[in-house]
């Protein structure tokens, strides 16, 4: 096994054996939805006009709960120093981290994400997109996401602060994982907005672990 | 010593500036509201109401070029860890933040004659909008931090992060605008801007850029004098702060 | 006069919003400025009765 792949391994096992990551963020994800029909009435063409958004930002900020997890745990006892010390660069490392992350949170928001756009009377043209969204989606959300919660390790507050630091970041990948869903609905080719998608992950794949790397760095000085 | 020389020399400069630059900021902004409300002539089809144009604009122009700047002064710091950098960009970040929030709420002022409403989501609001998120989340990330250095590092980080992500915010705000285009089309200062609308425009730019120059360099004296006050205090075993950085104590020492 | 003056202020009808937003402009552009200038004073205050006790 690679050192990548070890990390990976390592971040997954600790997850699980603490428990209640994934099943918190899809808990939050479920009971959010759930809220919606309660506040804007259960007709179902209502639902359905506001399916995919209300889908997408819940999704988000499921994914944005735990994205503290992905340092602060390390930070706190004092494993990510030994990390930093490790051969594997700290920007590998990120993304070793972001890959456990994801299996944890994005993957399991996404399985979910068509139960409950049952629940939200989406059309059925709608489900294969939501789901390949939400699959270019999450990745982003993640990687995103860790340049916020290693800028505040070690912040006052740094749970609200994160949320603030990187919603204005998730911006674009909520229009355009909202607008293939509803280019979907409409009959139109949600092409061009998956293919926007696609090429934020591949943007954030090799950007996103520098930032953070150095985050992680300045905050271990 | 060679550490101070460059805040020492940034002192002497900004001392010999800065009455200029305030006093021609004055004038400026004097000339432009001259302009702006009395010799500018009412517009065909917005009559009086174009004047809050002559505030709203500059400042947009503002508020994007002072995160540009704090762009900038952010890579200086991370590449060359030059001690000014780092204070630029705080003492300029609640003057961006300042700019924003003029240009929104002269922006919804300015939409409800024209439009009917508060608020309107165009793309151009929307994203100026997000740009005073992330200078709130500046904000608040260097003061999040017990030890004043620490913020510092991080918001330079999170400001590149902001000016990479701004160009990929503004494609995707405007193209869900257009995907969702509101019945009709109108863009903020109309059709074609003539050249009697244009010299207000231009006088009140440059008066907030003068304005925004004199405010940051006296922002950027008062970090400097403060760090001073620290580093003596913490000399003279006053300081009770439990994490000074040694880089803190190397800005102010006067040795 | 005062009847220049009177359609001055009206704005052409649109008085309550051209005067209030020139209003906010200088209520925060003014602001930052006090705050700047009152915090400069302040820390010079500060640095020279700390120079003041060190000799």
């Amino acid at each position: 096994m690679t050192a990548f792949s070890r990390l990976v391994a390592r971040d997954l096992r600790l997850a699980l054996r603490q428990g209640g990551d994934a099943a918190t963020v899809i808990a939050f994800f479920v009971l959010t939805v759930i809220l919606f029909p309660f506040g804007v009435g259960p007709e179902p063409e209502i639902l359905r006009r506001i399916a995919p958004g209300v889908l997408w930002v819940t999704a988000l900020l499921a994914a944005l709960l735990s994205l503290e997890r992905i340092f602060h745990v390390d930070y706190e006892d004092g494993s990510l120093e030994a990390l930093a010390l490790m051969p594997l660069p700290l920007e590998a490392q990120v993304l070793a981290k972001c890959l456990a992350h994801w299996l944890l949170t994005g993957l399991p928001l996404t399985i979910i994400a068509p139960l409950l756009a049952l629940f939200l009377h989406l059309e059925r043209e709608a489900y294969p997109v939501l789901v390949l969204g939400m699959l270019l989606g999450t990745p982003s959300l993640t990687l995103i996401g860790a340049i916020g919660a290693a800028l505040t390790l070690g912040a006052r507050r740094g749970g609200v602060l994160l949320s603030l630091l990187v919603l204005p970041l998730y911006i674009p990948v909520l229009i355009f994982g909202a607008a293939a869903c509803e280019a979907a609905v409409a009959g139109l080719t949600p092409r061009p907005h998956l293919l926007l998608l696609a090429a934020l992950l591949v943007l954030a794949v090799p950007l996103t672990p520098f930032a953070a790397a150095a985050a992680v760095r300045q905050a271990l000085e | 010593m060679l550490r101070f020389a460059n805040p020492a020399r940034f002192m002497r400069l900004s001392a010999a500036i800065l009455p200029w630059c305030a006093g021609a900021a004055a004038a400026a902004v004097a000339a432009g509201l001259f302009l702006a409300l009395f010799v500018a002539p009412p517009d065909y089809q917005q009559g009086e109401a174009v004047r809050i144009m002559y505030v709203h604009v500059p400042a947009a122009w503002m508020a994007s070029f002072v995160y540009v700047v704090m762009a900038v002064a952010s890579a200086v710091a991370l590449i060359w860890r030059h001690p000014l950098a780092e204070i630029a960009t705080r003492a300029a970040a609640p003057l961006g933040a300042g700019f924003t929030l003029v240009c929104l709420v002269t922006g919804s002022l300015w939409g409800e004659p024209m439009w009917g409403t508060w608020w309107v989501w165009d793309a151009r609001l929307t994203s100026v909008l997000v740009l005073f998120f992330l200078y709130l989340g500046y904000l608040a990330l260097v003061n999040a931090f017990d030890e004043p250095t620490r913020g510092a590092r991080a918001g330079s980080i999170l400001v590149l992060v902001g000016v990479i992500n701004l160009p990929i915010i503004k494609f995707s705000v405007d193209w869900w605008n257009t995907l969702h285009q509101p019945a009709s089309v109108f863009r903020l200062g109309g059709p074609t801007i003539a050249a009697s609308l244009l010299w207000p425009l231009l006088v009140m730019a440059l008066g907030f850029t003068l304005l925004f120059a004199s405010l940051l360099m006296l922002r950027m004296r008062t970090a400097l004098i403060a760090a001073k006050v620290r580093a003596v205090r913490l000399v003279a075993g006053e300081d009770e702060a439990p994490f000074v950085s040694a880089s803190s104590a190397k800005l102010g020492s006067v040795r | 006069m005062t009847d220049q003056m009177a359609h001055f202020l009206a704005m052409g009808g649109y008085a309550i919003y051209v005067w209030p937003a020139y209003g906010v402009a200088t209520a925060v552009l003014g602001f930052l400025v006090v705050q700047s200038v009152l915090a400069y004073r302040r820390t010079q205050r500060e640095f020279t009765a700390l120079e003041r006790r060190r000799r």
